[in-house]
């Protein structure tokens, strides 16, 4: 069968062929993560039974002739979008038997398109980490080598696509979250511009900076699945009313003349020799592609990173007031009094980098210190903005790390969060821009995978596909696997 | 009341309105009283994880029109802050509101505080308004010692009102409060109704020695759900200032509760533990755009509001300022009055309208505790019945008779004149008979009369009423006991 080993394209084929069926598929799926699951951690909640159903239903609209690029393809949540009838936990104790009463609209979009969700995905409890540590659920382990993160908040998705348990899963990036697990777990995750995919019913940690997108073996995947997630939410107000266009028509656009632009500031002592070296590959195959390398400059990357570890906290120290154990979520046991209620409720439910954030997000916004901290913040934000402009003015895409290093091990980190901070420093500027975003497998380092980030100016979601499709139609590195993953489960 | 001499009261209102949309400011949840507690609310007004607002258009346009209605600046470009504090009736642990870039700016009032020739005019001016969602209910009964929480009201949009400190006595708070309670009635945007919740008012009130350039430390008065009660708890709250300083303590800057049992205010909270409310932009939503020419549109839409009409009354009607206020001083009133006045067709009698609608009829309602729209007495019978009195049927005392029978239900005013037979007797030929038979009984008080004991006139009037079981046409008994009578004083 060897389901695992095929692009989301030959699977299509497949299901329209009837070469098999999506209960196959699933089934196939879903025995691969009874195999391996246990070892990597990487799901929080498997639902073999709804996806037979929902296989089932793809099954009958497959045969009355329907087509859909995601009829009868299995996938995983990332367990931050909410779906009515199954828990959904953003890997905290908050919210550990949590159940939504509505679908998300991601979700409502996934499923309309007969999409097979065979579960949800492990993450940084409210998607906030950068190595998948800091979860109600236990950490995730990196399929390439099993003591090393697979980086967050997206760790599950990018360990569970990695190890090919599922071929596609949804991942959300405020931060970095999904570019940085893509690289570390070897495969291609795509963070879509600001607005172009609906925050409705996902949980949000920093609503100006969250947004969901897709994480897979290849962009040509990406391409299929972030087609059926984009478009116009009127539920959403900051969802963008811009047409969606043909993302898999416009794969093949030629790379002629493309200019890629480098940035000096991100190439110093900061980072990785190995992985500036792979990445300095992956350009080379670019330009012999027929693109051309411009350098360009992109400064005050510490100036962002301060910037998001304030913005990103003040929002998060509001949108996770409602966890208060009144309505919803986790309550304490026994409060004496309201005060009581909040204060236990609050310090057993959250985990300490959730209690960490809100407490610098609530410092940052207090009386006497909020021109300091968050308008100052804001107003780096505007000048990465402007730095992004100014830098699109002479290139048409940015290339560059998608993180310092390659995935370190698992405790490298844990007890110096400023070092883990400093993971993001190559992502962060792109969330504060609000531009889309993608990481590309480029190599290696030693047993771990190196990524190549691919950043485009607004809306320009169809090129970063495009150039990152080019460059996988040259080389394989996206196609190489964790050799105990390789073989069919039994 | 009258104040201590040597002070004076420094008093600013915030008026919280609730406008009336069909749903709620930022879900599709409808925005009725009174349902079942939780079945008004849906998943964005229960603030579950992973909601979005996405803000009610028809919430900003009645917005609007109250800064429009005020004269004031309505911004093109407001925005949404959050406002971050936990109450178990506050879903989320923020409320939406807007505090940087608020939708009204400025604008005033023209309010008339005592009354008749009396009356004086006096313009407050507002602070702003800006948008804002309302919390849900906390409730304290009924759930041996636990809470319980209704969130109904969650996201019902409101208008905050907010006004310089510039009413110095509770009457001026008052008539400030009336007319904007009236200004959004006559908008449509809010249904004005106090006992629900829909219009409610907190006063901030200081006292300082009369010429002190200072402000003194003030008190935030809540839960004053009608105006008498406003008017009483301010009363109280001045009085117990003026009296804290006198006995030489210090006013503490607080938040107070208006028990209306006990007729007095209670402290709630002290403001020293003030909250920081940590406000900052709501990333989940844009900012407010009114494009100027949908502002110009609901402008030019706006209906006819009180200062105007009473304005047009005085001119059109000959009606005083004082008589144009009161007629104009709520939606009901001024559309009751318009209603009389065309059931008298073209015999229409504006003055005759003003003064009864005002005296009679807002005496009876007062009497009743009723309003206007609960009269008992429709416009277009008040206005048959006057029309009796225009045409001479009857006099004013006898349409008094009349008017408290129609408030008795005992039918339509002819209906009750014919059945009472009260039907003025107007016959001249009638009257002089009655007046000469009088005369002739006292010929002795004639002659006196005419010797000079001009205020044995009215005797001669009494009389012949008495006569007449007081259905005489006043004005012509007057005219024939006059010609009869002839000139006082001018001997037989």
């Amino acid at each position: 069968m060897s389901y695992h080993l095929k692009t989301l394209t030959e699977l299509r084929a497949g299901l329209a062929s009837r070469a098999f069926s999506a209960r196959e598929l699933a089934t196939c799926f879903l025995n691969r993560m009874a195999t391996h699951d246990g070892a990597l951690n990487s799901f929080i909640t498997q639902t073999p039974e709804q996806a037979l159903a929902a296989a089932d239903l793809a099954d009958k609209r497959l045969a009355a002739g329907e087509e859909g690029a995601l009829l009868g393809i299995p996938y995983a949540h990332k367990d931050i979008f909410c779906t009515a009838g199954i828990r959904t936990t953003c890997a905290s104790k908050m919210l550990g038997d949590w159940v939504a009463p509505y679908d998300a609209t991601v979700h409502q979009k996934l499923n309309a398109a007969g999409a097979v969700m065979l579960g949800k995905t492990n993450m940084d409890e409210f998607a906030m980490g950068s190595s998948n540590e800091n979860s109600a659920f236990g950490a995730v382990k990196n399929p390439w080598d099993h003591s090393a993160v697979p980086g967050g908040s997206s760790g599950g998705s990018a360990a569970a696509v990695a190890a090919r348990l599922v071929p596609i899963a949804t991942g959300t990036d405020t931060g970095g979250s999904i570019r940085q697990p893509a690289a570390y777990c070897g495969i291609t995750g795509i963070r879509p511009t600001y607005g172009r995919v609906s925050r409705y019913g996902m949980i949000a940690y920093a609503s100006s900076l969250d947004q969901g997108g897709v994480l897979a073996t290849s962009a040509a995947d990406c391409a299929v699945m972030l087609q059926v997630m984009a478009g116009h939410d009127p539920r959403d107000s900051t969802s963008a009313n811009v047409p969606v266009p043909d993302y898999v028509a416009q794969l093949n656009q030629p790379l002629a003349g493309l200019r890629i632009g480098v940035p000096r500031q991100w190439f110093t002592s900061g980072l990785d020799v190995s992985v500036a070296a792979r990445i300095d590959d992956a350009l080379l195959e670019l330009e012999a592609l027929g693109a051309t390398r411009v350098a360009i400059d992109l400064p005050d990357a510490e100036l962002a990173l301060a910037a998001y570890y304030l913005i990103a906290p003040a929002e998060a120290s509001s949108n996770l007031s409602r966890f208060d154990g009144v309505r919803f979520g986790y309550r304490c046991a026994n409060p004496r009094d309201l005060n009581d209620l909040y204060e236990r409720s609050r310090s057993e439910g959250f985990g300490p980098e959730v209690q960490r954030r809100i407490l610098i997000g609530t410092y940052a916004l207090s009386a006497g210190y909020y021109d300091a901290f968050y308008v100052r913040a804001q107003r780096a934000r505007r000048q990465i903005s402007a730095n992004f402009a100014a830098a699109f003015a002479r290139c048409d895409v940015i290339a560059g790390p998608v993180a310092p290093t390659v995935a370190f091990n698992l405790g490298a980190h844990s007890s110096d969060p400023v070092t883990m901070y400093l993971e993001d420093i190559y992502t962060i500027p792109v969330n504060l821009a609000g531009l889309p975003g993608m990481s590309i497998p480029v190599g290696f380092a030693g047993t771990r995978p190196v990524g190549m980030q691919l950043i485009g100016s607004a809306f320009t979601e169809a090129r970063l596909l495009a150039v990152a499709h080019h460059y996988q139609q040259h080389t394989d590195w996206h196609q190489r696997m964790p050799a105990a993953y390789r073989e069919d489960a039994v | 009341m009258s104040l201590q001499s040597g002070w004076e009261a420094v008093i600013g209102l915030e008026i919280h309105t609730q406008l009336a949309t069909q749903s709620k400011i930022f879900s599709g949840a409808a925005t009725a009283f009174g349902a079942e507690p939780n079945k008004q609310a849906c998943a964005v007004d229960l603030g579950l994880p992973g909601v979005l607002p996405v803000l009610n258009a028809e919430a900003v346009r009645m917005a609007a029109l109250f800064g429009l209605a005020i004269g004031a600046e309505v911004a093109l470009e407001s925005t949404f802050d959050r406002k971050n504090y936990f109450y178990p009736d506050l879903p989320k642990g923020y409320q939406i509101s807007q505090l940087a870039q608020p939708i009204v700016r400025g604008g005033t009032v023209v309010i008339n505080v005592g009354e008749g020739d009396k009356a004086v005019q006096k313009t407050i001016n507002l602070t702003r308004a800006h948008l804002e969602e309302d919390a849900g209910k906390s409730l304290h009964e009924d759930f041996a010692g636990m809470t319980g929480i209704d969130l109904n009201r969650a996201g019902t949009p409101l208008i905050e009102i907010v006004s310089e400190p510039e009413m110095s006595s509770s009457a001026e708070a008052v008539a400030y409060a009336r007319k904007i309670h009236a200004m959004v009635q006559y908008l449509g945007i809010c249904d004005g109704n106090m006992q629900e919740g829909s219009f409610r008012v907190d006063a901030n009130i200081s006292v300082r020695r009369r010429g002190d350039p200072q402000l003194g430390t003030r008190t935030e008065v809540k839960n004053v759900n009608s105006f008498r009660f406003l008017e009483r708890a301010i009363d109280y709250e001045i009085t117990r200032q003026i009296e804290l300083i006198e006995e030489g303590g210090t006013v503490q800057q607080q938040t107070r509760l208006y028990d209306p049992d006990k007729d007095e205010t209670r402290m709630m909270r002290t403001k020293e533990a003030a909250d920081d409310y940590r406000y900052f932009p709501d990333p989940d939503l844009l900012p407010v755009v009114i494009a100027p020419e949908t502002l110009m549109a609901w402008k030019a839409g706006l209906p006819e509001l009180p200062d105007a009409k009473a304005a047009r009354y005085q001119a059109e009607y000959g009606l005083s300022a004082y008589d144009a206020a009161v007629l104009t001083s709520t939606k009901e009133t001024a559309a009751y009055f318009e209603q009389t006045l065309a059931a008298m067709g073209s015999a229409g009698d504006a003055k005759l309208c003003a003064n009864w609608v005002s005296g009679i009829l807002a005496a009876q309602l007062n009497k009743a505790s009723l309003d206007t729209t609960h009269s008992l007495v429709r416009a277009e019978a008040l206005g048959q019945l006057l029309l009796r009195v225009a045409d001479s049927t009857l006099s004013n005392k006898l349409a008094k008779d009349v008017f408290d029978a129609m408030w008795a239900g005992e039918g339509e005013p002819d209906a009750i004149i014919e059945a009472r037979g009260l039907k003025q007797i107007t016959d001249h030929s009638v009257i002089e008979a009655m007046v000469d038979a009088i005369l002739a009984e006292h010929p002795d008080k004639v002659a006196e009369y005419r010797g000079g004991k001009d205020k044995l006139f009215g005797f001669f009037v009494g009389l012949v009423m008495k006569a007449a079981k007081g259905k005489a046409n006043p004005q012509q008994l007057n005219e024939v006991l006059n010609v009869r009578l002839g000139p006082c004083g001018a001997g037989d």
